[in-house]
């Protein structure tokens, strides 16, 4: 077994919020390297050979398992590139928990780009946790760009729930779904900036397949004087369904820009999407102020439960 | 005495005209007394309701809460003091679920049994609502139930229901109206119900009527009562 040192320890609780264990399948990336890595009887993972990443295989009797991939970043001036990819056999059902955080105590930028394909077979079931999370008392920016490539195949399923939590200083987000007959995306996608933060949240949904649905809401918060920039595009190529939801509350002299796009290129493609930028409301305020609390706390609650 | 209040006076500037809204007004509330504030629309009513939380600031006049003077607390200070609010409109809370809201309400965590209790005492049918989101997807009954479930969820020194049976069915109405006489069967919390309902106002033990900004009646309800509703027993004040 491994030993962590105690930043690592602090970020993996940041990001794997059910607890990271070197047991079962698992793989833990540290400034570039797998640093320990497991597999269990139906999820194996394999080191890639022609580039920085690794292959994870899911066979079909998975049932409910999980496979944690964290990557920590503390070298201060690095750039993390990795591609990681996973293959979900017909029927697994299983929950991948990944997610990066990086600690800066330097003056140089400290970035890791994750590129995530996800390959999956007909009726299989996947949750894919994924969280972001920036810390360090240096002035180097922490960086993170992910991409996630998601393929479908009918009647499969797909949960993505992404969340940055705070200290990333700059994030371009780059998500592309294409999927099969049948198939259920659900997108929950939280993310909150502060200070001179920067987001970029670009997704594609391709709903192919007869009967395709997605469900796609993304909630933020934008602090200081932060940028956000989301650009949901949800494209019905068949008879199926969608729903795209984008709430943001702004505060000081932030700025957050909703751009949506849907695309309906069949008769049946029933597209839906709403979005509201706002500041919080003083009447969720003043209530829970009547409740006790100061309006620092009420505030802070507020957007606690928000982006919960 | 649980609340004195004196020469209570608030204004608003309408287009640079100031206009008084309520206008020196002065009364009491006993420990474990139930006082019914009714009157025409528009009179001073929730006006005054919000005064006194400290939801629009007094120009001139005394609150005092159980022997304190809370004039100058801000709203978070008048709660702490012991006073209870329930809103006319409750806001609502977009990723809170219900359980969440009425833990912050009682001011610990709530378990499972204890957050379907308090739903239950407002006609909601508890399970189906504990982790729900307080947001769009409630009824405006459904929200103004669970808004006065905030408000029974801890114990105050007074509790101030602003219109509870606004919004609210018959069947949930009997419910509320049971749980009022709970509590002021009790005699461990004072009440101040702004209403129009026949059926609460004569559940006071004072009514006080207000209108145009100042108190038109205020005194027990046998003294009051009669001279609210007609001979023929329908209502002809509201």
């Amino acid at each position: 077994m491994a030993l962590l040192d105690e930043i690592t320890k602090k970020i993996l609780k940041q990001i794997d919020e059910s607890g990271f264990r070197q047991e079962g399948a698992f793989n833990l990336r540290h400034n570039g390297i797998a640093l320990c890595h497991g597999d269990s009887e139906h999820i194996k993972i394999k080191k890639k050979e022609d580039r920085p990443g690794i292959d994870v295989y899911i066979d079909g009797s998975a049932k409910g398992e999980q496979v944690h991939i964290p990557v920590v970043v503390d070298a201060s001036g690095m750039t993390d590139v990795v591609y990681n990819d996973f293959f979900v056999a017909e029927g697994a059902d299983v929950t991948i928990v990944a997610g990066c955080g990086i600690h800066n105590s330097g003056c140089n930028e400290s970035r890791h780009d994750g590129i995530h394909s996800f390959h999956v077979a007909k009726g299989a079931n996947v949750r894919y946790e994924e969280k972001h999370y920036g810390e360090g008392e240096g002035s180097g920016a922490k960086v993170l760009n992910p991409v996630t490539n998601i393929y479908m195949e009918e009647d499969s399923i797909f949960t993505l729930d992404t969340a940055q939590i705070k200290g990333v200083d700059s994030t371009e987000r780059e998500t592309n779904i294409a999927m099969g007959a049948g198939a259920k995306l659900f997108v929950l996608e939280k993310l909150m900036t502060h200070d001179n933060q920067t987001a970029v949240s670009n997704m594609e949904v391709q709903m192919n397949g007869e009967g395709s649905s997605a469900q796609i809401i993304s909630r933020s918060v934008a602090k200081g004087n932060s940028k956000q920039i989301f650009h949901p595009k949800a494209v019905g190529n068949a008879g199926c369904h969608a729903h795209v939801q984008c709430d943001s509350i702004i505060m000081d002299h932030a700025e957050v820009s909703s751009i949506p796009e849907i695309n309906a290129r069949h008769l049946d493609a029933a597209i839906i999407h709403e979005a509201a930028i706002g500041r919080i409301n003083d009447e969720q305020l003043v209530k829970l102020r009547t409740m006790g609390m100061t309006e620092e706390e009420a505030e802070s609650v507020i957007i606690d439960n928000f982006l919960n | 005495m649980m609340l004195e209040v004196r020469d209570l006076t608030f204004k608003v500037n309408e287009n640079g005209i100031e206009k008084s809204i309520v206008k020196n007004i002065s009364f009491e509330v006993k420990d474990g007394e139930m006082l019914v504030i009714t009157g025409p629309n528009g009179g001073g009513k929730s006006s005054l309701a919000k005064v006194l939380m400290g939801i629009e600031e007094a120009d001139g006049g005394q609150i005092v809460l159980d022997g304190e003077d809370i004039t100058g607390y801000d709203i978070n200070h008048r709660a702490n003091a012991g006073i209870g609010f329930a809103f006319q409109q409750p806001p609502r809370f977009k990723g809170m679920t219900v359980i969440r809201l009425l833990s912050i309400a009682a001011g610990r965590e709530l378990s499972k049994p204890e957050c379907c209790r308090m739903l239950s005492a407002v006609g909601l049918c508890a399970n189906e609502y504990i982790t729900r989101e307080v947001d769009g997807t409630l009824s405006g009954g459904e929200m103004k139930r669970l808004e006065i479930a905030t408000v029974l969820a801890k114990t105050h020194k007074l509790c101030i229901f602003d219109e509870p049976e606004a919004g609210i069915d018959l069947w949930s109405f009997s419910m509320l109206v049971q749980q009022f006489e709970k509590i002021h069967e009790k005699k461990e919390e004072s009440l101040i119900l702004i209403s129009h309902q026949e059926r609460i106002i004569r559940m006071a033990d004072r009514i006080m009527v207000i209108e145009n900004g100042n108190i038109k009646a205020i005194g027990e309800k046998d003294a009051i009562l009669p001279t609210l509703i007609g001979s023929d027993d329908s209502c002809t004040c509201f």
